[in-house]
């Protein structure tokens, strides 16, 4: 177990060092900033949404689902199609970065909160409910979405298109601030959750036998994968490709390599673990695409290919569901 | 003491408990027994706090139950599961552990790890220790789901029908086991029970459900005849006494 992690951290450290020196032409100064404040928004990008989906992995008991699959891809590409449609890409580029940034975070963090509550209220407090409500809402939604996109100006459609693909290329360091500010204390929240997330995992019947209430957890853990989904998806783009589909397979391809690694149920060792794999295959991934392949294909498109094969082999292979 | 009163309860409009009041006293085991439908396995759920009281009140000794801090519930009162949502990745030793949550709160010390070696020895799960849980057969499953609530350390424990799925000779070691426990160790054990037989073999005291109501409360040998089952369980069965045991004729 400690070894993996140590595999892990020297895996992470060797793609960031790779990130930052390879290929470097010109002032140093200038592309070290400019580098690292790339290199800090896809940290904080891929450990928030590595972090999100093993608590909704744990609080759902279920290997394959990602939080995404409750449609909060569609819920960033639905506000970006509702401000373009209505402001025009004139009007939407005229935004103010910062104002953009908070109105997409409070969007999808609220949002997403507000539909998980409303559905585990509806519910009557089944999870398994809430989930497949959440899928079928989360198409209504992208249908809607690609209704409005209809609707739009081609050229205007553009803007749209640009947007709505994760992107690493130019990160505003007071976005990068923003975000962190709302990540980090969340991280710090999961972090402490740890050994109820442990406890919770056995089921709620177990859970409650443990003097662990199984629906205050559930709650405090879909909060803050609200905010770290929120946060990640307003600072880089959805992280699944576009309006193609239910699949944010970048969670789902960390948590299941960090299954895959540590041989241990324990959030202690779990979430650290998905963490360093997420920034060393979005560090890693993107050094190799740009520095040493130089291709100009973006990531989450590599990731969604990788993604959907091992959705399947997981789906296939019966046991890891 | 776990002291019941005017406990009723209904799901989804259908009334499922009427009005029990049920005093189940310290030490020994009990077993709840009753037709399918009859509640017993509701009122179970009620104790345990799996299920939020609609009426009534329950306690366990002075903790009232929804009202007293979960924690504190949880040193005094263990339920074992029936079963575990993710199983495949723990191993036994981890499962045990788990047993002592409500005391270490995820951070175990030397007092835990004694408690945890004593369990395992207790339960002959120490060959176990490393084996992930798919990986046993449903008897040692079921011990090690008893031995993570005997590490609970509480002076109650409950048992929702774990005879489910195992055969004679692991049923009659794990009702062994929990007889032991009730007589060493002065444990208060209450078990949901489906075969009257178990029930009169390893029971200090059966409580007989039927239609949601208390049908009969007493020693075995008191309650256990041809009237009861035929009158609540509606079956024309022969009861015989054997070494001053009743013993059902199936």
């Amino acid at each position: 177990m400690a070894r993996a992690q140590i595999w892990l951290g020297l895996g992470l450290l060797v793609s960031i060092i790779g990130y930052l020196f390879l290929d470097a032409v010109g002032s140093w100064a200038f592309i070290l900033t400019f580098r690292a404040t790339k290199l800090a928004a896809m940290l904080l990008v891929g450990v928030s949404l590595a972090v999100a989906t093993v608590l909704f992995q744990t609080i759902t008991a279920n290997r394959i689902l990602t939080p995404s699959v409750m449609g909060f891809d569609a819920l960033y590409a639905f506000a970006l199609s509702s401000m373009v449609f209505t402001l025009g890409a004139a009007g939407y580029d005229a935004i103010p970065q910062p104002l953009l940034f908070a109105a997409n975070l409070t969007l999808m963090s609220g949002l997403g909160l507000l539909l998980f509550m409303a559905l585990l209220a509806g519910g009557r407090g089944d999870i398994l409910k809430m989930v497949l409500t959440g899928i079928v809402l989360g198409i209504l939604i992208r249908s809607i979405t690609g209704f409005i996109q209809r609707l739009i100006d081609p050229s205007d459609f553009q803007t749209v298109q640009v947007a709505s693909f994760a992107r690493f290329t130019f990160v505003e360091p007071v976005l990068l601030g923003m975000a962190a500010a709302v990540v980090i204390p969340a991280l710090v929240l999961a972090w402490r959750m740890r050994f109820r997330l442990d406890v919770l995992a056995l089921g709620p019947e177990a859970a409650t036998g443990l003097g662990e209430a199984p629906k205050r957890g559930q709650k405090q853990a879909l909060l803050l994968i609200c905010l770290l989904v929120g946060a990640a998806t307003a600072l880089s783009g959805p992280m699944s490709s576009g309006f193609s589909g239910p699949s944010n397979f970048f969670g789902l391809i960390v948590t299941a390599l960090a299954h895959l690694l540590i041989k241990s149920e324990r959030h202690a060792t779990l979430l650290p673990a998905a963490a360093m794999i997420a920034g060393i295959v979005l560090v890693g991934g993107q050094t190799l695409m740009e520095r040493v392949l130089h291709l100009a294909t973006p990531l989450p498109v590599v990731i969604e290919l990788v993604g959907g094969a091992l959705f399947l082999f997981l789906l296939l292979r019966r046991r890891a569901v | 003491m776990i002291s019941i009163r005017n406990v009723s309860h209904a799901i989804h409009g259908a009334p499922i408990l009427h009005d029990i009041s049920l005093d189940l006293p310290r030490g020994g085991v009990t077993a709840l027994i009753g037709p399918n439908g009859a509640g017993k396995s509701t009122l179970l759920s009620l104790i345990a706090r799996l299920v939020k009281l609609q009426s009534g009140a329950i306690s366990v000794d002075e903790l009232e139950v929804g009202k007293a801090a979960d924690r504190v519930l949880a040193q005094h009162l263990a339920i074992m599961p029936q079963s575990l949502t993710v199983s495949a990745r723990l191993r036994v030793g981890e499962l045990v552990m788990m047993g002592r949550y409500p005391w270490h709160q995820g951070r175990p010390g030397a007092e835990d790890r004694e408690i945890i070696a004593a369990a395992l020895a207790k339960f002959a799960l120490e060959p176990l220790r490393d084996r992930f849980l798919d990986a046993l057969s449903g008897g040692q499953r079921q011990r090690a789901l008893v031995a993570m609530a005997y590490a609970q350390g509480t002076d109650y424990l409950l048992l929702d029908e774990p005879l489910n799925n195992l055969d004679i000779a692991a049923s009659r070691h794990l009702m062994g086991l929990l007889r032991e426990m009730a007589e060493r160790e002065g444990k208060s054990i209450v078990i949901v029970l489906h075969d009257i037989n178990y029930a009169a073999a390893f029971a200090d005291r059966i409580v007989v459900m039927s239609g949601g109501r208390v049908a009969a409360d007493g020693a075995p040998g008191e309650i256990v005849n041809d009237g009861l089952l035929r009158d609540v369980f509606d079956t024309n069965a022969e009861v015989r006494l054997i070494d001053g045991k009743p013993v059902v004729l199936v």
